[in-house]
């Protein structure tokens, strides 16, 4: 992955900044120029709580390449207090104990490095939410 | 607009081609298209492709085709939305025939996967997720699918035993497709012992990567009594929509919206309604697939896809067949090609040409085709004339 791209996603992957929009003030994650439930093009720039329920998700056995040594790795939709729904990975805990309905809380991680030399991606993931 | 008529298609027992190009896929499918038209004078030329420059190097397919093709000079153009690239193409071809464009085009779909590595296909696949949000987290498709099947099974008690229905169902068409790729049967229990993928999915709920190409011809119906003495068919209806490209942005991820008004939208222009439509081919890349957009079309209420299923409500001798030809599961997804042999097999169907896995009284037929999961949709009506 180019440099650019992932340097030009760091205020949502790094500070989990989000579009409310000042029309409807619905949040978008990711903003956007247009926001889907209104047209709205005017947006104050927030930053989501991390904290929210977890959806649905998948437990990764097979992995795209990049993450071969993390399987089996849990990948799931989590609905933030918000009003938000993001998708991101579970860790922190075995997957295979995961229900839906667990509350979860972002946790700012690696998600991915670019081989031996390249960059390394940091990003949110989500972990048990246990209150501390 | 100006009626059209399906006068050819071509197919190719699909497979891992790896003695064939994707040049070569491209004009065997559209020669086996022109010898079952009795015609090779063409307009146009529309091709369906999602990945060739990811999966073979090869982009400008639009002009590939028509060079090697041996039809220097037509006009070509490709039409891309991932895996429901080959229906876009017909789709594209039905406007440029209805609109009087022009009077024989050939829609032709094609995917060569088998060229690059396992993690390479699921890479180019990947593209058609949301990359900034979905698949920087290490989801693949088998995992955004499986998310759906969780949802459906916990909201409303789908169960293993059905999902696996849906691929052994379609293990038992496609047993009996001379193009399918995996042409054997499969029992359930086969499917629930399978690996695991991405729970709760496993190995055999997952279509398979696929070398493959597929062709139709289209032309105004009023022309079709020129081409070969087949059953008439013709393409009434068509719908197209689309959908949040994530799929976590959907209000309610079990309700495939694309499929629902894309079907709305084709079966309006047909003057038709589900109840009318014999069978159908539908985008089953992952088993819960099927059973989500047996929902959406409306062949039965929310929740009961899997129970109908298990039930044989769509098995070939049932009372709605879904995928006779086998689906992606047996007969295999080379995913831009896919649309564009739902056709062809909805035509052999109405032709009376399916053989040993004929559809009794086929008259009406609906094909329904997917990009990524479920953020494009695009459904055709064909009837027999
Ligand atoms: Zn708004």
């Amino acid at each position: 992955m180019s440099i650019p791209r992932h340097w030009r996603e760091i205020p949502r992957r790094y500070r989990l900044e989000a579009g409310k929009c000042k029309k409807c003030k619905v949040i978008n994650f990711p903003s956007r120029l247009v926001c889907p439930e209104c047209g709205g093009k005017t947006f104050e720039t927030v930053k989501l709580s991390g904290k929210g329920k977890l959806d649905t998700f998948t437990i990764i056995r097979v992995a795209p390449e990049g993450f071969g040594d993390e399987v089996p790795y849990a990948v799931g939709i989590i609905d933030l207090k918000d009003g938000v729904r993001l998708m991101a990975q579970i860790t922190d805990c075995d997957p295979t104990t995961l229900k839906t309905g667990d509350k979860l809380v972002a946790k700012f991680r690696k998600v991915q490095e670019d081989g031996k030399n390249g960059i390394i991606k940091y990003g949110y993931k989500f972990v048990p939410d246990v209150g501390v | 607009m100006r009626d059209v008529a399906i006068v050819g298609v071509g197919l190719m027992k699909w497979g891992e081609l790896w003695e064939k190009s994707i040049r070569d896929l491209c004009v065997e499918a559209a020669l086996s298209c022109f010898e079952d038209a009795g015609n090779d004078k063409i307009d146009s030329i529309v091709v369906g492709t999602m990945a060739s420059g990811l999966l073979t190097g090869q982009e400008h397919m639009a002009n590939m085709v028509p060079d090697y093709l041996g039809k220097k000079h037509v006009p070509a153009m490709r039409v891309e939305s991932a895996c429901c690239s080959g229906s876009q193409a017909v789709r594209t071809a039905f406007m440029e025939v209805a609109s009087g464009m022009s009077d024989c085009v050939l829609a032709l779909g094609v995917e060569k996967m088998t060229d690059v590595s396992g993690n390479d296909a699921t890479y180019a696949l990947a593209t058609a997720s949301d990359q900034e949000f979905e698949a920087f987290h290490g989801v693949t498709f088998p995992g955004l699918y499986a998310m759906m099947a969780r949802k459906h099974m916990e909201q409303y008690g789908t169960t293993r035993e059905q999902l696996a229905e849906v691929s052994s169902k379609n293990h038992r068409n496609g047993s009996l497709n001379p193009h399918a790729q995996y042409p054997f049967p499969m029992t359930r229990e086969q499917v629930m012992n399978s690996t695991l993928v991405a729970d709760p999915l496993r190995l055999m709920d997952c279509s398979p990567i696929t070398d493959g190409a597929a062709a139709v011809l289209l032309v105004p119906a009023t022309d079709a009594k020129k081409y070969k003495k087949h059953g008439m068919v013709v393409i009434s209806g068509v719908g197209h929509a689309t959908d949040t490209i994530a799929l976590c942005q959907r209000k309610d991820m079990l309700k495939m919206e694309a499929v629902t008004l894309a079907a709305k939208a084709a079966l309006k222009m047909a003057g038709k309604t589900i109840k009318d439509v014999n069978f159908a081919e539908v985008h089953d890349c992952f088993t819960i697939a099927e059973i989500m957009i047996m929902e959406a079309l409306g062949i039965v209420k929310p929740g009961q896809g899997g129970p109908a299923t298990l039930k044989g409500l769509t098995a070939l001798e049932g009372k709605f067949p879904v995928n006779p030809s086998g689906g992606l599961k047996s007969k295999g997804h080379p995913v831009g090609a896919t649309g564009v042999a739902q056709i062809c097999e909805a035509v052999y169907q109405l032709r009376g040409e399916a053989g040993k896995r004929q559809v009794k009284n086929a008259k009406v037929g609906l094909t329904q085709n997917m990009g990524g999961t479920g953020g494009t949709s695009v459904v055709h009506i064909l009837e027999a004339k």
